[in-house]
């Protein structure tokens, strides 16, 4: 669907990113640092595309990214160093993954809002379902009887 | 002069489409029978004037018109027919005429057909529908006039962009579209409803049908659409999380919510008020994706020459039809009556599950989606959301949604056994059990969640044949009453089970291709071989090939196992001159568990060529599953009990096991 829609428009702005991709010829040879290269550039955006990481794009940034990611780990930078290396330089806007601070607390944590007050309100809702029941007006022995009616009889076809 | 034809039938449309909201909402309001019977009429004839409109760009496409200027943007005249054709829709200008054509074609089919509804309710309905057709005619005759003269006329046209010449995704966008409008139905009988201040059987039976078809076209448009981007950008991805996609996945996860609730409002008349505000969301969802895709505020970072006028324009109709039809809801909706209680363990209470989760994770993409512009407008600040959000965020509330499937449509209505219900699950979770050990047990060295959810596909796919086999009583009566019952059992439930089914098939292949992909990076001269999960890869030769309106590079890639030789591949690089642009074609092989996938890439200067595959597993899953959840809706939809018209038969049927 992506870039459906968006082609309508942007097609000719942009060069269509179709093949992606690292090069041969830009890998690392130690297999463990290239590994390592990879998971970042897809944590890392590419600016000139749309919200495409740079292990995803042949934009000639991308490009230049990956090439900078590896000089980097292959001066023996951390994970860690390297994405703030990108940061310093390019700013937040290449993280695929925001940071956690306070611009973005709403955004991490607006999901887990909207299902804890669904949550407390539908709770609320089934409690006065269930007052509406009447169910705590019934003594036990009309409890069980009612139960008896409902799904003794029929113990198939009352639940279908 | 067909092209002008074109442009006065739509502005004769969009003055009917005036009096089709006007007229009989006034007669609806005082009872008057002779302005309620004016919706009808207006329905059919706004229909047909936009069709007149519709085919007469159609026909501008197909003879290659260019002193259009649309078509002079948007085709070549030695493009396939069938791109010509597409290429109507492939455009902004020309996909809101389409979008329009639905929504007068689904006005016309409740007028057509929805002689058994109320007539008050019919009219209002009408009138809803004809304002939505107000607003995006005006739109498309003050910002996208699709029918605009060049003066002098082009000798040839500059061609559909070669990304968009593709046959899976010519019919994409009016499936797309098809369900982003079938929520204008559901959000006009809402309204209506609002209006009416009541919500009857009636009323419920007609929601749900519509839903129904909205959710099955939205299915197939976004499935046609991931796997379009599957086999066409080359790197065997199907879903990226991009605002454009989730922009059509937001009206998907709110019509599923709502075709849920919709059936507990129909059977049992509880939850109508949610039912109506869902319904109001869908719709508002199909707006806003609509507004994102259209305005360009998605990639304003880029500063891409997009009209601004068309976006301001978009929003307006956004806040007016959601703000106006949230301020209705809270102003009318305390007056309907709310009916039929139950227990928390039951029916209703499992799809009210079913609705809390799939409306957090709704809430999930759509900060996720907007957050970036609401900082960006506010702070200044630009930040990029990407895959791993949602896979924090949406993922954790998918997943407990996904292992709840099965157990709900085994739950009772009103109150229900839950211990029963299990019961019927234990070869269900006994066999996700052992898939789960046995994915770990071949694949201990990959991602250690991805066992689970093997696991978790297997429940749900068990879940819905247990539910069925239950229904059927399957192995606890002899098997001809069994298979009397599979005959006797409403369609409706096959479709249930189809479609959770299906999810559980999509869901595997999700986990299969996210967890053990195998990817080869190469560069090859023509004779040199690689290697890629057991097979080998050999590229041959590399040739050259006329298309119709391309060139391509070919490269012949043999692929064998274990030496024996299992197929030739063929991807290609396809140079349109037309376009100026260039397309890789990846060439495919499934055996149906598994998709090799290989690419052609770049020449490099030592004469070899850039060659990349990919081996996905059980990558192909993920659009049966998804053709399995559209059969489903398929099925429900032919539940004659659904079946629009059929009302009163229907309530004679309605007694036994469903």
């Amino acid at each position: 669907m992506r870039h459906i829609l968006a082609t309508l428009f942007l097609s000719l702005m942009l060069t269509w990113p179709a093949l992606a991709l690292v090069s041969p010829s830009e890998r690392l040879s130690d297999p463990v640092q290239e590994a390592r290269a990879r998971e970042i550039s897809k944590e890392l955006r590419c600016l000139v595309c749309q919200n495409q990481s740079i292990d995803d794009s042949d934009a000639e940034l991308a490009g230049d990214l990956r090439r900078i990611v590896r000089e980097r780990i292959a001066a023996g930078d951390t994970d860690e160093e390297v994405f703030d290396y990108v940061v310093d330089r390019y700013g937040e806007f290449v993280l695929m993954t925001p940071r956690f601070e306070p611009a973005t607390w709403a955004l991490w944590l607006g999901p887990l809002l909207v299902l804890l007050v669904g949550g407390a309100v539908t709770a609320a809702f089934l409690r006065r379902k269930r007052q509406e029941t009447g169910e705590a007006g019934l003594t036990e022995a009309e409890k069980a009887r009612l139960a008896e009616l409902t799904f003794a009889e029929k113990p198939r076809d009352s639940a279908s | 002069m067909i092209a002008e034809l074109g442009h006065f039938a739509l502005v004769l449309a969009f003055v009917v489409s005036l009096v089709q909201m006007v007229v009989p909402m006034v007669g609806a309001h005082r009872r008057d029978a002779q302005l309620i019977g004016v919706a009808t009429p207006a329905a059919l004839l706004q229909f047909l004037l936009v069709a007149f409109a519709f085919g007469a760009l159609l026909y501008l496409f197909i003879v290659s018109d260019f002193s259009v200027k649309l078509v002079f943007d948007n085709s070549h005249s030695e493009k396939p027919m069938i791109f010509k054709i597409s290429g109507v829709w492939g455009n902004h200008e020309g996909s809101m005429v389409l979008w329009v054509l639905i929504l007068a074609l689904f006005g016309a089919l409740v007028a057509l057909f929805g002689k058994n509804l109320p007539d008050t309710l019919r009219a209002r309905v009408l009138a809803v529908q004809a304002s939505i057709a107000v607003a995006f005619l005006l739109f498309i005759l003050l910002t996208s006039n699709p029918f605009l003269r060049l003066d002098p006329a082009p000798f040839e046209g500059s061609g559909l962009n070669p990304i968009l010449q593709d046959r899976a995704l010519a019919f994409h966008p009016p499936w797309l579209y098809a369900g982003y409008v079938g929520f204008s139905m559901t959000f006009s009988f809402a309204i209506a409803a609002l209006i009416e201040g009541k919500v009857d059987a009636a009323w419920a039976r007609w929601v749900r049908p519509w839903t129904l078809a909205a959710w099955l076209s939205l299915t197939i448009g976004i499935a046609m659409g991931s796997w379009w981007a599957y086999y066409t950008l080359g790197w065997g991805g199907f879903w990226f999380w991009d605002p454009v996609e989730n922009a059509s996945l937001m009206p998907w996860i709110a019509g599923t919510a709502l075709l849920h609730s919709a059936i507990v409002a129909e059977k049992r008349g509880a939850l109508k008020s949610w039912t109506i505000l869902l319904a109001i969301l869908a719709f508002s969802l199909s707006l806003l994706g609509t507004f994102l895709v259209r305005s360009g505020v998605l990639t304003s970072v880029h500063a891409f020459a997009v009209d601004p006028d068309r976006g301001v324009f978009i929003l307006g109709i956004l806040v007016v039809f959601v703000g106006g039809s949230l301020a209705l809801y809270a102003w009318r909706a305390p007056l309907l009556k709310t009916g039929g209680i139950f227990a928390p363990i039951s029916r209703e209470g499992a799809l009210l599950m079913n609705n809390l989760l799939l409306s957090a994770a709704v809430a999930s993409v759509f900060i996720g989606t907007l957050y970036p512009l609401l900082l960006d407008g506010l702070t200044g600040a630009k930040i990029t959301v990407g895959p791993p959000f949602f896979n924090y965020t949406f993922v954790p509330i998918f997943v407990p949604l996904l292992c709840l499937v099965p157990l709900g449509p085994l739950l009772g209505w009103k109150r229900a056994d839950v211990k029963a219900a299990a019961e019927r699950l234990i070869a269900a979770a006994a066999l996700a059990f052992i898939a789960c050990l046995v994915t770990f047990a071949f694949a201990y060295d990959g991602p250690w969640l991805a066992p689970f959810g093997i696991g978790l596909a297997v429940w749900l796919v068990v879940g819905a044949a247990s539910e069925i086999a239950w229904r059927i009583r399957l192995f606890t009566t002899p098997l001809r009453e069994s298979l009397y019952r599979a005959r006797r059992l409403p369609r409706a439930a096959w479709g249930t089970s189809l479609a959770h089914g299906g999810l559980g098939i999509v869901v595997a292949g999700i986990v299969g291709v996210t967890a053990w992909q195998s990817e080869l990076i190469t560069t090859l001269a023509p004779g040199e071989s690689a290697e890629i999960a057991g097979y080998t890869l050999t590229l041959e030769r590399v040739g050259m090939r006329d298309g119709p309106n391309y060139e391509a590079t070919v490269g012949v890639v043999r692929v064998e196992k274990a030496g024996r030789m299992i197929a030739t591949l063929t991807p290609e690089k396809r140079r349109f001159p037309a376009e100026r642009q260039e397309k890789t074609e990846p060439a495919i092989r499934t055996n149906g568990l598994a998709d090799l996938y290989v690419v052609l890439g770049e020449p490099s200067d030592d004469g070899k060529w850039v060659v990349r595959a990919y081996h996905n597993i059980l990558a192909p899953w993920i659009w049966i599953g998804g053709a399995i959840m559209a059969l489903g809706g398929i099925m429900s939809l032919a539940d004659r009990r659904l079946r629009v018209g059929a009302p009163t038969r229907a309530r004679l049927r309605a007694a036994p096991a469903e």
